[in-house]
């Protein structure tokens, strides 16, 4: 059976002794996307990992993986890479691959070979034999990520999957990472890195203590949060660029002068279709240097959902 | 299914394939047969120094008796004792006083230079009591005394022979009492070291994070019962090469010590030897040890995998830990007592509670005791294993994503309700 989701999480509730690690949370993820799921730290998020991972049942709610309620043996069709990594450090690299692969269902043979492919794709064939106690972090890393991507899961579910590389091995990994994509497979990948998820995600879920308050596309949502604000870089006097919006029904939301005399100015329409004369209006009170609309960036969407949701739940208190 | 024997594998092979294993599995028996032979050895190879001894003999009738040995010559000498003191030839001055063979409690005195061996002060002691007895019996003048008295004396050497078995087979005691204290301290190492590497195993895995990858494809579980059946059948292989090795070194060292004892003349000595030589014994005794081995194993594992999960460390494990090890010990310190009366009631019970039955069974099992006990007791300890595996499995589960606080048992209680 096909669907368009690959994985739906129904009403998800999970308790712990003395916390709701998540209340009522639901997220749909599109098949062959690459998923966002954010949130700060402490917010439930691995919780919900495990959870969609068959580590954990959830107390209430339902998990449905490719049009059926998830089983055991759907952890053979996800590959799952845990923000805290780690490997059998007196275990040969070679050895605990393949120990890995064979856990999650494939033969020795095929695992064998597929592992050497990868070993030579990313040119750590020679690492083969050596003990993880051997290898830096990051080339850890590397190893661990094979483990994770061996078996072709239809589902990948990274964690943090850039922190301890440098900025050469992160770009390979995200190539690496797209590139599955492309192969059909699915990415959920939980990150605090903004720009990262600008970058890759189609979608996202934002989890701030325990409940999912932010869901969608990416475009849609910072379409939704950028305010029709614009900055304007001008040559001119204030008093004249005040009067000049004002007259036009705009506002001005901050503004100033600089000491090398550039003056600067956010401003915010009343309405998307007010810009075409607010721009007329500007243009003969000061001269315009620049003038561009500000889109929300994921770290101000982050920033200002999870404050807003806050003093919510600090209004009033479900819990 | 299949996973689990993957984890059983990947724990035995990845301990077995360690030097550590395979040095420690060669060496320990070779180790034991030093010490076991040393003395001997060293026997052979110092020669015997030889000490000077003055006699300065006031009676005058007991220096005639006294005879040279290999570590003592013996010297009269009617000089005084301040000269004889003086002379550093002699390693020690021995002075009989005049009235030795009248007095009610003779005494000596032997003077030395630095310590005397106790060895050497009975040695002189029992010439001087053995020339004192001559010199009393000639005082009562009756022909051929020494002769009636030889006669008199009477060596006992009792044979126990078990009458509640369907055959009559000779038994020695203090063969048993050896085999038993043996085999109990064998058991004691084996469930201690191989259970407790269940519990750092555990602590490992949990404290470098691979746990998490693990159980995104088994469940946690089937990786727990994997880890204890790995380690399990590395204590198992190690016990079979030791027996091997023990049925090799007995099988050529035994002839040679058996015909010692022969020639020796000691009958419960070379009773022993018999019994010892008696493989059918043996190997029903090994036998046994695996089975109580296996479940004793099982049983306290179960416990080190239960406190293993619930910890980050080893220094936080100690303390739990003792959940584990003051019933191990108590079991071996009860088994002390038990090798003296196999047959009490308390030998009885305790041998049938699971913390201490195997190590309590194991010091009963050389003497012989009804078949039913020994089943009844495998039995109880097998099903308390079962009990207590499932309690662990649920604690195990909880535990292992519980990071930075230090539990109690009151946490693992409650983790163990969790449903």
């Amino acid at each position: 059976m096909y669907m368009e989701n690959i994985l739906i999480a129904e009403n998800i509730t999970k308790d712990f002794t003395g916390h709701r690690a998540l209340d009522n949370v639901s997220i749909e993820v599109p098949r062959g996307k690459v998923y966002g799921l954010l949130g700060p730290n402490g917010a439930g998020k691995t919780t919900l990992i495990r959870i969609i991972n068959h580590i954990t049942a959830p107390d209430r709610g339902s998990v449905i993986f490719d049009g059926h309620t998830l089983t055991a043996a759907d952890t053979a069709c996800i590959g799952y890479l845990p923000e805290e990594r780690g490997l059998y450090k007196k275990m040969k690299v070679g050895d605990q691959a393949l120990f890995f692969a064979r856990l999650k269902g494939l033969s020795k043979a095929e695992a064998t070979a597929r592992l050497k492919e990868w070993f030579d794709h990313l040119e750590i064939s020679d690492w083969w034999d050596k003990k993880v106690e051997e290898l830096s972090k990051g080339m850890a890393q590397k190893v661990q990520f094979i483990v994770t991507v061996l078996h072709r899961p239809k589902l990948l579910i990274f964690d943090e999957p850039f922190s301890g590389f440098d900025p050469i091995n992160a770009g390979v990994l995200k190539r690496e990472i797209l590139k599955l994509r492309d192969e059909g497979a699915t990415v959920i990948f939980s990150t605090h890195n903004m720009s990262s998820v600008e970058e890759l995600c189609e979608n996202i879920t934002l989890i701030n203590r325990s409940r999912n308050i932010l869901s969608g596309p990416v475009a849609e949502i910072r379409e939704r949060f950028s305010d029709n604000s614009y900055e304007l870089s001008y040559i001119g006097a204030p008093d004249a660029l005040a009067a000049a919006v004002a007259s036009a029904g705009a506002d001005i939301i901050s503004g100033g002068v600089d000491p090398l005399g550039n003056a600067t100015a956010t401003l915010r329409m009343p309405r998307a279709e007010a810009v075409r004369d607010v721009i007329a209006a500007v243009n003969a009170a000061v001269d315009i240097r620049a003038f561009t609309p500000r889109i929300a960036s994921m770290d101000d969407i982050f920033v200002r959902a999870v404050e807003t949701s806050n003093q919510n739940t600090e209004n009033n208190p479900t819990l | 299914m299949k996973s689990v024997n993957l984890i059983i594998a990947r724990e035995y092979l990845e301990r077995v394939k360690r030097k550590s294993f395979i040095i420690t599995t060669i060496l320990t028996p070779l180790l034991m047969l030093l010490l076991m032979a040393a003395p001997t050895l060293i026997l052979m190879f110092s020669s015997p120094d030889e000490r000077k001894i003055a006699v300065i003999d006031d009676s005058g009738v007991i220096a005639s008796h006294l005879r040279n040995t290999d570590e003592i010559t013996f010297v009269n000498t009617s000089a005084p004792l301040d000269s004889v003191r003086a002379d550093e030839n002699y390693e020690g001055i021995l002075v009989i006083s005049r009235g030795i063979v009248d007095e009610k409690s003779p005494s000596a005195t032997l003077y030395t230079r630095g310590a005397s061996s106790m060895m050497t002060e009975g040695l002189i002691a029992g010439q001087i009591e053995e020339a004192v007895e001559a010199q009393r019996i000639l005082a009562y003048d009756i022909d051929n005394l020494r002769t009636i008295l030889n006669e008199i004396q009477a060596d006992v050497h009792l044979s126990t022979v078990r009458i509640d078995k369907d055959e009559e087979s000779e038994t020695s005691s203090i063969l048993s009492y050896i085999t038993g204290l043996v085999m109990d301290m064998m058991l004691y190492m084996f469930i201690l070291i191989y259970g407790q590497m269940v519990m750092t195993s555990i602590i490992e895995e949990k404290n470098n994070r691979v746990l998490e990858i693990v159980v995104s494809s088994v469940n946690p579980t089937s990786l727990m019962l994997g880890k204890i059946a790995g380690i399990g059948l590395v204590a198992i292989t190690q016990i079979v090469i030791w027996g091997a090795l023990l049925a090799i070194a007995s099988a050529w060292a035994l002839p040679v010590l058996g015909a010692a004892a022969a020639s020796v003349g000691d009958a419960s000595l070379s009773g022993a030897m018999a019994q010892l030589g008696d493989t059918a014994w043996l190997a029903s005794l090994f036998g046994w040890l695996v089975l109580f081995f296996i479940g004793g194993y099982l049983f306290y594992s179960a416990i080190w995998a239960a406190i293993g999960s619930a910890v980050d460390n080893i220094q936080d494990a100690s303390q739990l830990s003792s959940i584990a090890t003051v019933p191990v010990i108590i079991g071996i310190v009860c088994s002390m007592s038990i090798v003296q009366d196999p047959d009490s009631t308390m030998a009885v019970w305790v041998s049938m509670i699971p913390f201490t039955s195997p190590m309590a069974m194991m010091s009963r099992l050389p003497f012989g005791i009804p078949l039913w006990q020994i089943l009844t007791s495998l039995a109880i300890l097998y099903a308390s294993f079962m009990g207590l595996i499932w309690v662990a499995a649920k604690i195990y589960r909880v535990g292992i994503f519980m990071y930075g606080k230090k539990p109690g048992l009151a946490d693992l209680i409650r983790w163990a309700r969790y449903k």
